[in-house]
């Protein structure tokens, strides 16, 4: 096949070498090295067995490891829910100011330049989310909704509920995190089940909500990019039986400088860095998931929260506060490179964000062969595979060098391919987008049941994976050439 | 150009308007679906700047932190990161990709991920490490709640040492409210654990009893198998903090029976970072389907060669909603990248010696201030690695104050103790340090 009219190509195979692998132990040599006499011989381990490369072998492993992932600087990343947006340049030259590298036990007065980073970056926030207040402490987006509802618990504690409101709703759309956070706050789980329109069922929510309702939580625009139209109804159903509303900020890419959650009537919300702000992804993490609240529950934010005072910036812990949800005050380093990205961008940049990010979701879903369920919708889509397996079309998609779609999710949608182009797709990448899913599509079965054939790997046995997990060298054994000395 | 929109999407206006019609749409507004009553039409007042003015201010506004010395760690340890971590890691393969769900394009990532959960299981000793959590505080809190699942333990009470990072605890607390558990102190004596005070406290009740080496205070523990027997004569699980290059010198805390291991995997490959973690996480077998967080596996693809693959994913929330392992999505991927980076440029020798160094700066400084009059250092009667607290004459923030007057940055941990922490980063100024504390105190 050739991919050639598109651009792009992974050829990642020829990178793999004929074993299919090496590993850093076969390429160094193994070492083994005693401790000497630093400590008491009973304090020690007899001996530490690591690879011992040279820094060249280190560099070539590594380098050859790089070209074996794929990153969004490469190429369309269109993973739904997941916002594989461009991650500027800059940002990493940001973070990477010797100034910024101080240590957070050191006194307030001797750090006050990241306190102002933080109380501007914690101001910058709340407009966004129309907000009252924002912790920043929150490690990642489930972090942050682990906060949230930490918040609300301590909420309905203070007002002598803590033990009637015992129910957190959740869409079925919900991203699992929501599920399994509530779960963790020690709340039962209630679904909701979709309505026929693929947004919440305000019938269903008025009969599920109640006394013991502690929260709903809520992602908008939902897991299939569309706008919960009735979230004001929702909110007052919620609050006129005393519960809270939380916002899933997963998806606030659709909305910036558009709509506010804190318009729409949620009192407690989480961001995603990582996803709105441009923090890269890096392979899985780290992000940071900052939380914004209404000022009633300003009071129970974790300890310290950043204020600004006569003399300039300083810590304290609020009244009532949950405590604390990370060892220190979360991810500074990634904190930093989204306030950058907030200041580059400012209003216009953010309004048109959020405008391009919707308007190329649209425009992918109008290219592509595959039907496209609901509507409409915003940031994302979820098309369906049809009769064909969404995993397998997202395996021959590959072999047309781009990225495949979040698949099998969510579950209402019948084998979903969730599409998330972002905002910095051009034209040209969302047409080969668009010529990967009608090729794969297209594609006979023999081929789509071989795909991919250009990738560094073949299609994985998982369930050997699972079924006799080896998760380290030692567990491989002989297995691993090289090894032996 | 910035007030003109974003420069980071990717449309001449002719293209914009191409795509406007194709999708049937006049303005781009109108693909907005959101009812007017919650349309947002003002400012939110974020002036749009040029790269090269964010650059500036940051700069500018960070400058305002003082310039100071740090002898600073308890739970945030500056290790110098050679260059080669930054450039290898930095590549925008690694850095621009997300979680490996597309294993056959994600096979480097994986296999580094693959590495770095076998660097673990070699410095702790346990048989499975997973590929990062948030940091030791919140690594410690999934250690408790893993506690509550299995039924290997019983009791609703989690054992922390009287010596213990206070946000470390704090967030322990949080993650356990909702399982109904609750945190409890333990005794110290001389710096480390007070074994026999252990003993008493330990009981029916205790599901878990955290121990650390080194301590907060930077103490080894010398006694790390009797608080194993402790916690095991109880049916409790027994779960160690420690960092990731302490581990290359202490003994493996399996050999102590350490059923989970938790602590600073960021303590190599990251440096400092106002607190910015990575937490590593080493369990027993037996626990291999109640871990939090993702596992690489290694297996096969279809032509026979190794490949990676993210595996036992029924445990995640993803999969398994409320009824998962934790709720955990985003980790510190990168983080964990960049520790196997570095601990691969150190090597099994370099690990050793670089871990050594840390017992010999600890001492050597501890002697120097111990020579000043009035000042008692160790303060304890421990071997040190990095750290030590030190007994001053006076008072502790008064002291910490004075010296960062002089320029230096200590913690102030009790009414007359101080700690310092001293690496390769800092080991140059222990003379000046010593300086300063003599006049201080003097």
């Amino acid at each position: 096949m050739s991919d050639d009219d598109r651009g792009y190509t992974f050829d990642q195979a020829r990178w793999a070498d004929d074993d299919g692998y090496v590993s850093l132990l076969s390429e160094a040599a193994p070492g083994r090295a005693e401790p000497g006499d630093a400590l008491p011989d009973d304090l020690t381990r007899d001996e530490l067995a690591l690879p011992d490369p040279a820094e060249p072998t280190v560099v070539r492993h590594y380098t050859r490891l790089s070209a074996l992932n794929y990153g969004v600087d490469a190429g369309p990343y269109p993973l739904g829910s997941c916002t594989m947006k461009y991650n500027p340049a800059f940002l990493e030259d940001v973070a990477a100011l010797p100034e910024a590298a101080v240590h957070p036990d050191r006194p307030d007065e001797s750090v006050q330049g990241v306190l102002e980073i933080q109380h501007r970056l914690q101001r910058a926030l709340a407009r966004i989310g129309g907000m009252d207040a924002v912790t920043l402490q929150p490690p990642a987006g489930a972090a942050g909704e682990f906060t949230g509802i930490e918040v609300t618990k301590a909420y309905h504690r203070a007002n002598g509920e803590g033990e009637t409101r015992s129910e957190v709703l959740v869409p079925s759309s919900a991203h699992g995190t929501n599920f399994a956070t509530a779960a963790m706050a020690g709340y039962e789980v209630v679904e909701l089940p979709p309505g026929d329109d693929g947004r919440v069922d305000i019938d269903a929510l008025a009969a599920a909500v109640g006394p013991e309702t502690a929260a709903l939580m809520l992602t908008n625009p939902n897991t299939v990019g569309l706008f919960e139209r009735d979230v004001v109804e929702a909110a007052e159903l919620v609050h006129d039986a005393g519960g809270l509303l939380y916002y899933d900020g997963a998806n606030l890419n659709a909305l910036l400088g558009r709509a506010r959650p804190g318009d729409m009537g949620f009192d407690v919300m989480h961001y995603n860095v990582h996803k709105t702000f441009a923090t890269p992804h890096g392979g899985g993490g780290p992000g940071a998931g900052p939380v914004g609240v209404v000022s009633d529950l300003a009071e129970f934010l974790p300890t310290p929260h950043v204020r600004e005072t006569d003399d300039g910036y300083e810590r304290y812990g609020p009244e009532r506060s949950v405590g604390k949800v990370h060892g220190f005050t979360g991810n500074w380093l990634v904190l930093l490179k989204a306030y950058a990205y907030v200041a580059r961008l400012g209003d216009e940049g953010l309004r048109d964000t959020s405008a391009t990010a919707v308007l190329n979701a649209n425009y992918l879903a109008e290219q592509i062969g595959l039907d496209v369920p609901y509507g409409p919708f915003h940031h994302e889509f979820a098309a369906t595979a049809g009769d064909r397996d969404a995993a397998d079309l997202a395996r021959a998609m590959l072999d047309h060098g781009v990225h495949p779609p979040t698949t099998k999710w969510p579950e209402f949608v019948h084998e979903a391919m969730l599409t998330e182009p972002t905002e910095a797709e051009s034209r040209r990448d969302l047409d080969a987008l668009a010529a990967a899913f009608d090729a794969a599509a297209a594609a006979d079965d023999e081929t789509v049941a071989n795909a991919p054939e250009r990738t560094a790997a073949r299609r994985i046995d998982q369930v050997g994976a699972a079924r006799e997990p080896r998760l380290s060298w030692q567990a491989l054994g002989d297995e691993n050439a090289g090894t032996g000395d | 150009m910035p007030g003109d929109g974003s420069p980071y999407t990717a449309h001449p206006p002719t293209d914009r308007a191409a795509m406007l019609e194709a999708v049937g749409a006049e303005r781009v507004e109108d693909l907005f679906d959101v009812p007017e009553a919650v349309r947002f039409d003002g400012d939110l007042g974020i002036e749009a700047r040029s790269e090269r003015a964010v650059r500036r201010e940051v700069r500018s506004v960070l400058d305002q932190n003082a310039d100071l010395v740090e002898f600073l760690g308890r739970g945030h340890h500056a290790h110098y990161v050679p260059s080669v971590v930054d450039h290898l890691a930095d590549r925008s393969e690694f850095l621009t990709s997300y979680t490996q769900y597309q294993p056959e394009v994600t096979q480097g990532f994986l296999q580094a991920l693959f590495e770095y959960q076998s660097m673990l299981v070699e410095l702790t000793g346990l048989p499975v490490a997973n590929c990062s959590l948030y940091d030791a505080a919140t690594a410690l809190g999934e250690a408790a709640l893993l506690a509550a699942r299995v039924r290997e333990a019983s009791g609703e009470t989690v054992l922390v040492p009287g010596h213990v990072a206070p946000g470390r605890r704090a967030a322990l607390e949080r993650y356990v409210d909702g399982a109904g558990l609750a945190v409890a102190t333990y005794p110290m004596a001389g710096g480390t654990v007070d074994v026999a005070a252990l003993r008493d406290v330990v009981d029916d009740d205790t599901l878990l009893v955290y121990a650390e080496t080194p301590t907060v205070r930077g103490a080894v523990e010398p006694a790390l198998d009797a608080v194993g027997t402790a916690a095991d004569d109880a049916d409790a699980l027994f779960c160690v903090g420690s960092d990731v290059l302490a581990l290359a010198l202490l003994e493996p805390p399996a050999a102590a029976g350490a059923d989970v291991v938790v602590g600073e995997a960021d303590a190599l490959g990251l440096g400092t970072g106002f607190g910015t973690g990575h937490g590593l996480f080493a369990a027993r077998e037996a626990f291999l389907r109640q871990i939090p967080g993702r596992l690489v596996g290694a297996t096969e693809d279809e032509t026979g060669r190794r490949a990676y693959t993210l595996t036992l994913q029924t445990r995640e929330q993803h999969i398994r909603r409320e009824r998962a392992t934790s709720n955990v999505c985003t980790n510190q991927a990168w983080l964990a990248l960049r520790t196997a980076i570095h601990v691969a440029t150190l090597g099994a020798e370099g690990m050793v010696d670089l871990a050594e160094d840390q017992v010999r700066y600890a001492r050597d400084a501890a002697a120097r201030l111990d020579d000043l009059p009035g000042v008692t250092a160790p303060a304890d009667d421990a071997h040190h690695f990095r750290e030590f607290p030190v007994r001053v004459p006076g008072d502790a923030a008064r002291v910490r104050d004075d010296l960062r007057d002089e320029g230096f940055a200590v913690h102030a941990v009790d009414d007359d103790l101080i700690q310092v922490c001293v690496t390769e980063e800092t080991v140059a100024g222990v003379d000046d340090l010593t300086a300063a504390l003599a006049e201080v105190v003097s």
